[in-house]
C-alpha cells in the first residue's frame, strides 16, 4: 500500500467526526448521572465506528520499512486529533449557545477542507434519501413510477453494485485500509437520526427494487426493463443487510417466509389445481356486473408476490427451501452458500474469473477469501480443512492478505457468535505461525479485537484476551509499548478504556516485571492526565485480571500509582482509589505493608471529597481494612462508620452498593463486637436501606442480601429475623422475594438454633403467606427460599406439614402450569424431611396426588412431577411407596417416549431407580418392553441420560438374567446410528459386568460370525468396553476370546483393527501379572505389523495397544521389538520405530537399561560400558 | 500432512520434556551419549547396585559415584568430526 493511499484512507473518516459530535453531546447529558447502560451503549456505538489504522512500521525488521507509518507519524496524527477534537469541543460549545445548527458543516470546512468535502458528499446523499423517503408515500398509491426518480435510486445502488462488483476495485478496497466507517456510512441512514429509520429503510428498499419488476408483470405503468439474474432482483440489498444486526436479519427472514406463504395463488396456479375442461369440467365466467373487491393495498400486495411465485404449484418445503437459498444464498462451485448480509465481504468470489489472468497476489486474496468463506460458513469437514489451509500457508500468504481479509469481516456487525468464535480462531492459529511478522498489523488487529474485550458476551471477552495475550507474544513487549503507546491519551476516553485493558492482558501474557517501567513513566506523565488517567488503570485492570498472581509486584504497583491521589484532576484521584481497591481485593488477605503510604492521603481523601471522589475513596479503604491486622481495622471501622452513616441517606446507586459494600467488609472484620453493631450500625441501616426501593434495584438487591447476612453472622440469626419477618407479609413482591432469599441465605450458614417456638410460628405463617401470594414469573427464589427454611427446621416443621400439604395440593391442580411445576419440585425437595418428621402416610398421599398428575401435558411440568416422585421413591422405599410399584411403573412406560429432555432425564432416574431397588414388584415381561423402549432414549443429547439409560440396562439385566436383555441389545448392532450402535456396546459391557462375562461372551463371540461390518465392530467394541470394566477378570477369558480378536487384527477392515487394538490394550492393562504372557505375545505379534497403518485413529489404538503391552510384558520385550528399526534405511520406517522408542523410553526408561544394546567402539568413540562387563 | 506435521509438534515438545527422546535423523553418537547417561544415572540411583561394582572394582562408593558423573559429560568421548556440536 502506498503512502499516499493510506493517508486517502485516512482522510475519508471525516464523517466519524461527526458521530463523536454526536456522541459528545450525549456525553454532556451524562455528566448529571452517569448510567451504566448509556456508556455501554455509546462503547458499542462507538464501536461500530473506529477504524482500523493503517499499516505501521516494523522497527525491528528493515526490509518493511518503507510501507508504514513510523512511531513519530503517529504520535503527531495523535496530537493533531487531540487538538482537532478540543477545537471541535470548543466549537460546538459556542455553537449550542447559538442554537443555529446548520453553520456546524460551515465551521467544520474551517477545520479541515477535505473533511468537510467528504461530509458535503455524504449529506447530499443522505438529502436524496430522505426525498426517497418523502416521496414513499406517492409511490404506494401510484404504482406507476416515473423515470427521474427510478434512475436516482439506480445511481445509488449501482454505486453500492460497483463496490462490491468490480473485483479490482473490491481488492483493493479489502487488500488495503478496510474501512468499514465508510462502508456503513455508505448505506445506513438510520445511524444519523434524522434520515429514515431502519424499518422503513428496508421495506423501502425492498420495494424500491421490486417496483421495476412489477411493472413488467403488468401491475403498474413500468417502464425499467427487467433483467432476470441481476444483482438487482435480489430482493434483499446487500448493502442494506450488512448493517443489519443478526436478529433483525433473521426477523426479515422470517417476515419474507411467511410472505410467502400466505401470499395469493395466481390464476395459473388454480388453474394446475383444479380439474379443467379435460376432466368434464367447465369453467365459467364471472357475471358481469361483480366487481371484485381490491384495495390498492391488495394489489400491491399482488404484484409483490406475483414477481417470485413460482409458476407451477409447488409443495410447502421446496419453497421454504427456495426462501431461504435463493436467490439471497448463492452457491459458488464448491464453496458454501454466501448469507446476503456479507454479499460486500465476499463478492468477488461470485465473478466468474478466469484463474490464469490473475496476478500472484490476486489470486491468493481469493483463495484467501475462498478459505474464510469454508471456515465461516462451511460444514465441519469444509471448515477443518480450510482452517488447516489457512495455518499451513499462513506465512506463504503474509500477513498483509490475511489480516486485510479477516479484520474487517470481524468487525461486520452481523457477525453470530459462532462465527466470530472461528475466526477468533483463525487469528490465533495465523498469529502462531506469522510470529514476528505481524508486528506491523498490532494495531490493527488490536482496534478490532480490543471493542471484543467490553463485549457483553463472557466467551468473547475470553477469546479476545486470548487473541491479545498471543498477538503480545509474537510481537514481543517493545512492539506491542510503541503501538499501544498513542491511544494511551487518546482524547476518546472508550480507546482509553480498551487500551488499558489490553495492556493488562499484555502484562499478564508477558509478566508483569517487563511492564513496571514503562507504567511507571506512563503514570508520572506530565504531559497530559489522560496518560495518568490510563495508567493507573492498567494498574487497576491487572489486578481485577490476575488476581493474587499481582502479590509479588504489590509495593512496586502501588509506589507507581500513590501520587495519583494527589492528582489535580479529579478522574485520575477517582481512579487511583479504585485501582487501589483492586489491588488490595487481589492480594486479600496479605500485603497490607504495601499499602502503608497510601492510608492517610486515603484517609485525608475520604473527610474531603464529595460524590464519585468520596465513594471510591470508601472503596478503597474498605477494601484495605480486612488486610489489617485486628486492632487497626477496629480502629479503622470506628472511625469510618459515622462516615458511611452520614452517606445512608444518600439514594444515588453506585454509592449505595460501596456503602453496602464496605459495611459489609466491616462488619467481617474480627475485633467488631456484636453489640457494636447492634448499637451502631443496625438501627439506621434497617431505616435506610430495608425498603422497597432498594429491592427494585437488582445491583444493590444483592448486595444488600449479602450484607445483611454479614449482620446476622454477627448477631445472630434470630435478631435479624425478628427484624425482618414481619416483612414476608409485605404487599411488594420483589421485596418479599429478598426478604425469604435473606432468610434463606443466614439459615443456611447459621441454622435455626436460636430461632424460638413464637418466632418460628411468626417465621412460618409468613412463608406460607408469601408462597401462596406469589405472582411473579421467578418461582425458583421462593421455592429454593421455602425449601431450605423447612429443611433447616428439620423435625421441627412437622406441626406445619398438614397446612403446607393442603397447599401443595391446591397447587398442584391449580391451572398456571408454573405453579404446578413449582409445588412438584417443592415435594422432591421436602421429601427428606417429611421423612423424617414420620409424616410417611402424608408423603404417601402426597405420591397418589403426583401420580394422577402424570398425564401433564407441560413437558416442564411433567418432569418435576417425575422428579418429586423419585424424591418420595427414595426416602419411603419400594415396598411402602403408594401408588404401589406395579401401577407407577405401567404408566412410566409411555412416557419414556417423551422427547423432552428433562422429562426423560426424570423418568430414567426413577425407572433405573426401581429396577435397582425394587424390580420383583414387575413382571419380567414388562421389564422386557421397557428394554424396548429403553433403547431409543441412547439416541438422546443429554450425556447423564445415555449413562442413565446404559446403568438402567444393567440393573434389568441384573434382575430378570441378561439373555433377553442380550438378544435385544445384539439385534441392535445392526442399526445405521453410530451412537446408537456405540451407547448398545457400552449396554452390552454392562451386562457382561453386572452378569458375569461368562453369560455374555458366548453369545457375544456368536455375534461376530455374522459376516456384516457393523455388527462385528460392535462386537469388537463390546469386548474392548467389557475388559475395560471388568479388569483382572479377563484372566478367565483370555484363551477363549484370543482367536476372535487375531481374526480381527488380521482384518483388512481398518475399524476392525483399531477396534480390536483397544480391546488388546484393555485386555492387556487388565490382565498383568496374572501369568499371561504367552498369549499377550501372541497377540503383540499380531497387532505389531499394524504400525505402519498412517490414520491417526487407527494408528493411535495400535500405539496404546503397543503401551498396553509395555506394560504387562516389560519394556525389554518391546524395546527388542523396536531396535530393529530404528535404523532402518527408509526413513518412513525410521519415523515410527522411533516413535514407540520414545514411547517406552518416556514410560520406563529406568527400567530399559538392562535391555540396552552394546555397541562396539569406532576409531572416534568408546561404546563399551565397561562396568556393565563387571563380574565378581 | 497433517498427521505429521501434529507429530513434528508433539515431537519436539516431548524432546523438551525427555530429553533421551530421539527422532528418526538421530545419529549413533547421539543416541550413545544418552544410552550411557541414563545407565550412568541408573547406576547412581540404585544403592544396590552400586555395592556390587564398589566390590568389584574395590573403590569407595563416593569415588564411584564421582567417576559416573564425570563421566556423564562425555561418556562417548569427544563428538566425531561430522556431527556438529550444536546437535546434542
Amino acid at each position: 500500500m502506498s503512502e499516499e493511499q493510506s493517508k486517502q484512507r485516512f482522510a475519508y473518516t471525516a464523517p466519524k467526526q461527526i458521530l463523536e459530535e454526536a456522541a459528545q453531546i450525549g456525553e454532556d447529558n451524562q455528566t448529571r448521572k452517569q448510567n451504566l447502560d448509556k456508556v455501554e451503549e455509546k462503547f458499542k456505538y462507538k464501536q461500530k465506528n473506529r477504524q482500523l489504522s493503517p499499516e505501521r512500521k516494523d522497527v525491528f525488521n528493515d526490509q518493511g520499512g518503507e510501507n508504514g507509518r513510523t512511531y513519530a507519524e503517529i504520535m503527531i496524527q495523535q496530537d493533531l486529533e487531540n487538538s482537532r477534537s478540543e477545537i471541535e469541543n470548543k466549537i460546538k460549545k459556542t455553537e449550542t449557545l447559538n442554537k443555529e445548527e446548520k453553520k456546524l458543516v460551515k465551521q467544520q470546512v474551517k477545520v479541515e477542507q477535505n473533511v468537510a468535502q467528504q461530509i458535503k458528499q455524504e449529506k447530499s446523499e443522505w438529502e436524496q434519501e430522505s426525498k426517497d423517503v418523502s416521496k414513499k408515500p406517492q409511490k404506494w398509491e401510484t404504482p406507476s413510477r416515473d423515470g427521474p426518480q427510478s434512475s436516482a435510486r439506480a445511481s445509488r445502488w449501482d454505486n453500492t453494485n460497483k463496490l462490491q462488483a468490480t473485483p479490482g476495485r473490491a481488492g483493493t478496497v479489502f487488500g488495503e485500509t478496510p474501512t468499514p466507517g465508510h462502508m456503513e456510512i455508505g448505506d445506513t441512514p438510520y445511524k444519523y437520526g434524522e434520515t429514515p429509520t431502519p424499518n422503513r429503510s428496508y421495506i423501502k428498499a425492498r420495494w424500491g427494487e421490486r417496483t421495476p419488476l412489477a411493472g413488467q408483470s403488468g401491475f403498474g405503468g413500468g417502464m425499467t426493463p427487467h433483467t432476470p439474474g441481476t444483482v438487482m432482483r435480489t430482493p434483499m440489498t446487500p448493502g442494506q443487510l450488512g448493517n443489519m444486526t443478526p436478529d433483525r436479519v433473521y426477523q426479515f427472514r422470517l417476515e419474507k417466509e411467511m410472505e410467502e406463504r400466505n401470499k395469493y395463488m395466481t390464476d395459473e396456479e388454480l388453474n394446475s389445481i383444479l380439474p379443467g375442461p379435460k376432466d368434464g369440467y367447465e369453467i365459467l365466467k364471472a357475471p358481469e356486473n361483480y366487481k371484485p373487491l381490491k384495495s390498492s393495498l391488495k394489489k400491491l400486495l399482488n404484484a409483490k408476490n406475483s414477481i417470485e411465485s413460482p409458476v407451477q404449484y409447488q409443495i410447502p418445503e421446496s419453497i421454504r427451501i427456495e426462501v431461504s437459498a435463493t436467490p439471497s444464498h448463492p452457491t459458488i462451485g464448491q464453496l458454501p452458500a454466501i448469507k446476503p448480509e456479507e454479499y460486500n465481504l465476499f463478492s468477488a468470489l461470485l465473478q466468474p474469473i478466469n484463474e490464469d489472468e490473475l496476478t500472484p497476489e490476486q489470486a491468493k486474496e481469493r483463495k484467501i477469501m475462498a478459505l474464510l468463506l469454508k471456515i465461516k460458513n462451511g460444514t465441519p469437514q469444509m471448515r477443518k480443512s480450510a482452517l488447516r489451509q489457512i495455518t499451513q500457508s499462513a506465512r506463504e500468504f503474509g500477513p498483509a492478505p490475511l489480516f486485510n481479509q479477516i479484520l474487517p469481516l470481524l468487525m461486520s456487525p452481523t457477525l453470530e457468535d459462532q462465527e466470530r468464535h472461528l475466526l477468533v480462531k483463525v487469528i490465533d492459529r495465523v498469529l502462531f505461525k506469522l510470529d514476528d511478522l505481524v508486528r506491523p498489523y498490532v494495531h490493527k488487529i488490536l482496534v478490532v479485537i480490543q471493542p471484543l474485550l467490553i463485549h457483553e458476551d463472557y466467551y468473547a471477552r475470553v477469546e479476545a484476551r486470548e487473541i491479545i495475550s498471543n498477538l503480545a507474544k509474537a510481537a514481543g513487549l517493545a512492539t506491542m509499548i510503541t503501538t499501544m503507546r498513542p491511544d494511551i491519551d487518546h482524547n476518546d476516553d472508550y480507546v482509553r478504556n480498551t487500551t488499558a485493558r489490553a495492556f493488562a492482558i499484555v502484562a499478564s501474557a508477558l509478566g508483569i516485571p517487563a511492564l513496571l517501567p514503562f507504567l511507571k513513566a506512563v503514570c508520572q506523565s506530565r504531559k497530559s492526565w489522560q496518560a495518568r488517567h490510563t495508567g493507573i488503570k492498567i494498574v487497576q485492570q491487572i489486578s481485577i485480571f490476575m488476581g493474587c498472581a499481582i502479590l509479588p509486584h504489590l509495593k512496586s504497583l502501588v509506589e507507581i500509582i500513590q501520587h495519583g491521589l494527589k492528582d489535580e484532576q479529579q478522574k485520575v484521584k477517582t481512579i487511583t482509589a479504585l485501582a487501589l481497591a483492586a489491588l488490595a481485593e487481589a492480594s486479600f488477605p496479605y500485603g497490607i505493608e504495601a499499602f502503608d503510604n497510601v492510608l492517610i492521603p486515603l484517609w485525608e481523601g475520604i473527610k474531603t471529597h464529595k460524590g464519585k471522589g468520596l465513594a471510591a475513596f470508601l472503596k478503597a479503604i474498605g477494601f484495605i481494612i480486612p488486610l489489617m491486622d485486628v486492632e487497626h481495622a477496629t480502629e479503622y471501622v470506628k472511625a469510618i462508620v459515622p462516615i458511611l452513616k452520614n452517606q445512608f441517606e444518600i439514594q444515588e446507586e453506585e454509592m449505595k452498593k460501596i456503602v453496602l459494600m464496605v459495611i459489609k467488609q466491616c462488619i467481617q472484620c474480627a475485633g467488631i463486637e456484636a453489640v457494636y453493631v447492634r448499637d451502631q450500625i443496625m438501627p439506621e441501616f434497617f431505616k435506610y436501606y430495608w425498603s422497597k426501593r432498594t429491592a427494585t434495584d437488582r445491583r444493590n438487591y444483592r448486595q444488600m442480601v449479602e450484607t445483611t447476612c454479614e449482620i446476622a453472622a454477627k448477631v445472630g440469626a434470630a435478631e435479624i429475623l425478628e427484624k425482618i419477618v414481619g416483612d414476608l407479609k409485605d404487599e411488594n413482591e420483589s421485596f418479599r422475594k429478598m426478604v425469604v432469599e435473606t432468610i434463606e441465605k443466614f439459615i443456611n450458614q447459621l441454622g435455626v438454633s436460636d430461632i424460638d417456638q413464637k418466632l418460628e410460628n411468626r417465621l412460618m405463617d409468613g412463608v406460607l403467606w408469601a408462597f401462596n401470594e406469589q405472582q411473579s414469573e421467578d418461582t425458583q427464589t421462593m421455592l429454593s427460599g421455602f425449601g431450605s427454611i423447612i429443611n433447616a427446621f428439620g423435625s421441627r416443621s412437622k406441626p406445619y406439614f398438614s397446612q403446607l400439604g393442603g397447599v401443595l395440593q391446591w397447587r398442584l391442580s391449580n391451572k398456571s402450569p408454573r405453579v404446578r411445576q413449582q409445588a412438584a419440585d417443592l415435594i422432591g425437595k421436602i421429601a427428606v424431611c417429611m421423612k423424617n418428621c414420620q409424616e410417611e402416610a402424608r408423603l404417601g398421599r402426597l405420591g397418589q396426588l403426583l401420580f394422577e398428575c402424570l398425564g401433564e401435558e407441560y413437558p416442564e411440568v411433567l418432569g418435576s412431577i417425575l422428579g418429586g416422585l423419585k424424591a418420595i421413591v427414595n426416602v419411603i422405599g419400594m415396598n411402602k411407596m403408594s401408588p404401589p410399584i406395579k401401577d407407577l411403573l405401567p404408566r412410566l412406560t409411555p412416557i419414556l417416549k417423551n422427547r423432552h429432555e428433562k422429562v426423560q432425564e426424570n423418568c430414567i432416574d426413577l425407572v433405573g431407580r426401581i429396577a435397582d431397588r425394587g424390580p420383583e414388584h414387575v413382571s419380567p415381561k414388562e421389564w422386557i418392553r421397557i428394554c424396548f423402549d429403553l433403547l431409543d432414549l441412547l439416541k438422546a443429547h443429554k450425556k447423564g441420560i445415555r449413562r442413565a439409560t446404559i446403568n438402567t440396562f444393567g440393573y434389568i439385566a441384573k434382575a430378570i438374567g441378561p439373555q433377553d436383555v442380550l438378544s435385544t441389545l445384539l439385534n441392535n448392532l445392526k442399526v445405521q446410528e453410530r451412537q446408537l450402535r456405540v451407547c448398545t456396546t457400552v449396554a452390552i459391557a454392562i451386562v457382561a459386568e453386572t452378569c458375569g462375562p461368562f453369560t455374555v461372551l458366548p453369545a457375544l463371540m456368536n455375534e461376530y460370525r455374522v459376516r456384516e461390518l457393523n455388527v462385528q465392530n460392535g462386537v469388537l467394541k463390546s469386548l474392548s468396553f467389557m475388559f475395560e470394566y471388568i479388569g483382572p477378570t479377563a484372566y478367565s477369558y483370555i484363551n477363549s476370546v484370543i482367536p476372535l480378536l487375531i481374526d480381527a487384527l488380521t482384518d483388512r477392515d481398518l475399524v476392525h483393527r483399531q477396534t480390536a487394538s483397544s480391546a488388546v490394550k484393555h485386555l492387556a492393562l487388565g490382565v498383568q501379572c496374572l501369568g499371561c504372557e504367552e498369549q499377550l505375545m501372541h497377540l503383540l505379534n499380531h497387532v505389531w505389523p499394524n504400525i505402519f497403518e498412517t490414520s491417526p485413529h487407527v494408528i493411535n489404538a495400535v500405539m496404546e495397544a503397543i503401551e498396553g503391552m509395555r506394560v504387562s510384558l516389560g519394556p525389554g520385550n518391546i524395546l527388542l521389538y523396536a531396535l530393529q528399526g530404528l535404523y532402518h534405511p527408509a526413513r518412513r520406517v525410521r519415523l515410527i520405530y522411533w516413535r514407540i522408542y520414545n514411547m517406552i523410553y518416556v514410560g520406563s526408561s529406568d527400567a530399559c537399561v538392562a535391555f540396552y544394546p552394546t555397541f562396539p567402539n569406532d576409531q572416534y568413540n568408546s561404546y563399551e560400558k565397561y562396568e556393565l562387563n563387571l563380574t565378581l | 500432512m497433517q498427521d505429521r506435521f501434529n507429530f513434528q509438534t508433539q515431537t519436539e515438545h516431548l524432546h523438551a520434556r525427555y530429553v533421551g527422546t530421539g527422532n528418526p535423523d538421530t545419529p549413533k553418537y547421539v543416541w550413545n551419549n544418552h544410552i550411557h547417561r541414563d545407565t550412568l544415572a541408573s547406576h547412581i540411583g540404585h544403592h544396590s547396585r552400586m555395592v556390587y561394582f564398589c566390590t568389584a572394582e574395590n573403590e569407595p562408593m563416593c569415588r564411584l559415584r564421582y567417576k559416573f558423573l564425570t563421566k556423564m559429560i562425555q561418556p562417548c568421548g569427544p563428538p566425531p568430526p561430522d556431527i556438529e556440536k550444536a546437535e546434542f
